[in-house]
């Protein structure tokens, strides 16, 4: 086990190293950087730019270095917690980004229980009572959830709360809560604001979930051993709980992989339509103004949020499962 | 001894002359002759007939890509005609009765007029005025594909009338015209996008099945990189880096390749376990024994193996590629006007006034929603059916 998890570890460097790379490339694709942006804007207004100014600002920014040293500067700032400068707040990253981080994981992780807790008695119920109405009812409607986009259902469950339930439009706490430290009140407005981008959100992952399961319950009920059960008398409620569920529990540790990818993308999107204060509205616009520390920083951590989930889901698995922890990943 | 190489002598080898049936046996009857027979292809089509949800999920597919071809012709109005006298009509709905009398299909017109209270434009049906609708008529100017001057329609108000089934927009645009026109962009692009992931896909899971090694583990690790990006967050990034300066066509290319790049390594992967498991086929071997060339081995041993797959898991990815293009337009990341697709109309339908006012302008959704439905049920429907000895 401790070797598996040491291996695991170790494999996980070079993919976060690829992929800060990558994310650095992209954000510094486009020509021009945000100076001279700044610089034309400025113009256009009429106002006069002073080169000094912009050439302190450029150097000051490192934007004048070559570009592998600038990806330098760049990673190795993120292990002391320096994520780079902010051009459009006039801010380090670190000070705009605020807890916007730990909101989206917060927002994320209820997602995927959320998703957990709707999919696990559904799938159960198809694979038991396969071809039945039911099952066909409950199979359709996880498939609207997965037809409809995520941003569309967002606007219109915005609507209808507003209209049912007088839930202030967007937002994931009540207006006086923002900024304040945490406490008991706000607590409770932010699980009040929760529910419409978790469902919106958690739809979409429902379907795919349900159908997997389905599927994977029924290839394990099919097997000898429930037959064998079956005809020894066991109980169909002990029979389904005691084997074939458990075989599918592992299942659902390890879809946490294919899951979050799905979770965080919804979540970017429904949380620009819901404007919730996470990572989503800030990393279209910082995109939008090529911000690039910015952008660059949310993008990464998105994607250290799914690599370290794949890495727990990983882990949690290797616990459950004794054939991957003593067999490594030949299993799998 | 000697009495033994003697009988050996008699017993002769027997070899019948008579042509051997190997059906002699068991006779086949016609039916089961023809099931035995049928080919590979017959097969899938059989096994796919059985699965009705698939069949007119396949039947929803040919119509709508089949409507792309003649977009101006099915849209009662062209797509940039603005009808300034009618912004933000809500829908008009499709009689077929006049106090009580039958006179076909027919649409009440408008009356309108401004609420000075709060400037809100209301229509509301006026019962004197019955427009019966025309059928095959003249009506909208249009271009043809953007080659020659036409009016044709398969369907156009009556003279002087309207007929604005989902409503119009802030420019008093017909919103089903638009939609119609939508889905020629929309469509095109989850088959522009598919058909790019696929050349990726069996490129890089051919290569890296065929080869083996280095290679194979090089294309692994690319795959695994891909995969633990969140999806969206690096579409919109990588759509934030196109030029604003390049003209809407180049636009819509660079979002097909983008939405591709993503894409390609679920075929990738799907490519190379069927080209490593197939490739350890005894029918495989038989063929290499006999001493068949690579590239006859690939084509007419490996790939009808493990086309229907790939055809089947391609026709699965499409629908997220559509979704991804609407997320992105409808974000003003994607496609820009005058290109007009279902999710640069969505566009429109970005906050919650809209939602509460001009309540049609989210319907462009509704094909989103069908041809999502339609192509995941074809896909489940195809997967099954790829695999017809099962």
């Amino acid at each position: 086990m401790f070797y598996y998890v040491l291996r695991r570890l170790l494999t996980m460097i070079p993919t976060l190293l690829a992929i800060s790379f990558i994310i650095f490339v992209i954000i510094q694709l486009p020509p021009g950087d945000y100076l001279e942006t700044h610089i034309a804007e400025l113009e256009s207004q009429g106002e006069s730019v002073d080169p000094d100014k912009i050439k302190f600002l450029r150097q000051q920014y490192g934007l004048d270095q070559p570009f592998l040293l600038q990806y330098y500067d760049w990673v190795t700032g993120f292990f002391v917690g320096d994520y780079g400068y902010s051009f459009e707040y006039d801010l380090p990253v670190r000070e705009v980004m605020g807890d916007r981080i730990w909101l989206t994981i917060i927002v994320s992780i209820i997602t995927i229980i959320f998703t957990w807790a709707i999919a696990f008695p559904i799938g159960i119920y198809s694979a038991t009572h396969q071809y039945s109405w039911g099952d066909y009812g409950l199979t359709l409607l996880g498939f609207l959830g997965l037809a409809i986009p995520n941003f569309l259902l967002a606007l219109v469950m915005l609507y209808f709360a507003n209209v049912w339930f007088g839930t202030s439009i967007g937002g994931l706490m009540d207006p006086q809560y923002m900024d304040q430290p945490w406490s008991w009140n706000k607590f409770k407005s932010v699980l009040e604001h929760l529910w419409i981008p978790v469902i919106v959100i958690g739809t979409s992952g429902t379907a795919g979930m349900i159908r997997r399961l389905r599927a994977n319950l029924l290839d394990e009920l099919e097997k000898q051993y429930v037959l064998t059960g079956k005809a020894k008398g066991l109980a169909p409620s002990k029979l389904l709980m005691k084997y074939p569920l458990r075989m599918a529990l592992n299942f659902f540790i390890a879809d946490i992989g294919s899951l979050l990818p799905s979770v965080i993308s919804g979540a970017e999107i429904t949380a620009i339509v819901l404007s919730l204060p996470t990572t989503g509205p800030m990393l279209l616009n910082a995109l939008q103004s090529q911000d690039m520390y910015l952008a660059g920083t949310f993008l990464l951590f998105l994607a250290i949020l799914t690599v370290v989930g794949m890495l727990i889901s990983d882990l949690l698995l290797a616990w459950l499962d004794p054939r991957i922890r003593l067999y490594g990943e030949e299993i799998q | 001894m000697n009495s033994q190489r003697n009988s050996e002598a008699n017993t002769k080898h027997y070899t019948s002359t008579a042509k051997f049936d190997p059906l002699s046996v068991e006779k086949l009857s016609a039916e089961q002759e023809k099931y035995f027979f049928a080919s590979r292809h017959q097969l899938m089509w059989w096994k796919l007939k059985r699965h009705k949800l698939a069949v007119f999920s396949g039947l929803i597919l040919l119509i709508m890509y089949a409507s792309t071809l003649v977009s101006e012709l099915v849209s009662p109005y062209n797509l940039h005609t603005r009808n300034t006298e009618y912004i933000y009509a809500p829908p008009q709905r499709v009689h077929l009765f006049h106090e009580g009398a039958f006179i076909g299909p027919f649409v009440y017109g408008y009356d309108y007029y401004l609420d000075m209270e709060n400037l809100k434009r209301e229509y509301t049906p006026n019962l004197e005025k019955v427009h019966p609708l025309r059928f095959l008529c003249q009506g909208d100017e249009y271009q043809f594909w953007g080659i020659f001057d036409a009016n044709f329609h398969f369907v156009c108000p009556a003279e002087d009338a309207t007929f604005f089934v989902f409503g119009t927009d802030r420019l008093g645009r017909d919103v089903f015209s638009r939609i119609v026109y939508g889905a020629r962009i929309s469509l095109l692009i989850g088959l522009g996008g598919i058909i790019v992931s696929l050349f990726l896909g069996l490129l890089l899971g051919g290569l890296a099945g065929y080869y083996g090694g280095w290679v194979d583990s090089v294309v692994q690790r690319t795959i695994e990189i891909i995969r633990s990006f969140p999806e969206l967050p690096l579409w919109m990034a990588l759509s934030a880096i196109l030029p604003v300066t390049w003209s809407p066509i180049l636009v819509f290319f660079g979002i097909t390749i983008i939405l591709a790049l993503l894409d390609w390594t679920g075929l990738a992967r799907a490519v190379r376990s069927k080209l490593l498991a197939l490739r350890e086929e005894d029918y495989c071997t038989a063929a290499k024994l006999m001493g068949a060339k690579p590239s006859r081995i690939i084509s007419k041993h490996l790939l009808p193996g493990f086309s229907s797959h790939i055809i089947a898991s391609a026709t699965l990815s499409i629908p997220g590629m559509i979704l991804g293009e609407t997320a992105l337009s409808f974000l003003g990341l994607g496609l820009r006007p005058p290109i007009t697709s279902w999710g640069v109309l969505l566009n429109e339908a970005q906050n919650i006034n809209v939602i509460a006012l001009y309540p049609w302008l989210i319907l462009p959704v509704l094909p989103v929603v069908v041809i999502i439905l339609a192509f995941n049920f074809f896909g489940d429907g195809l997967r099954d059916a790829a695999d017809p000895y099962k």
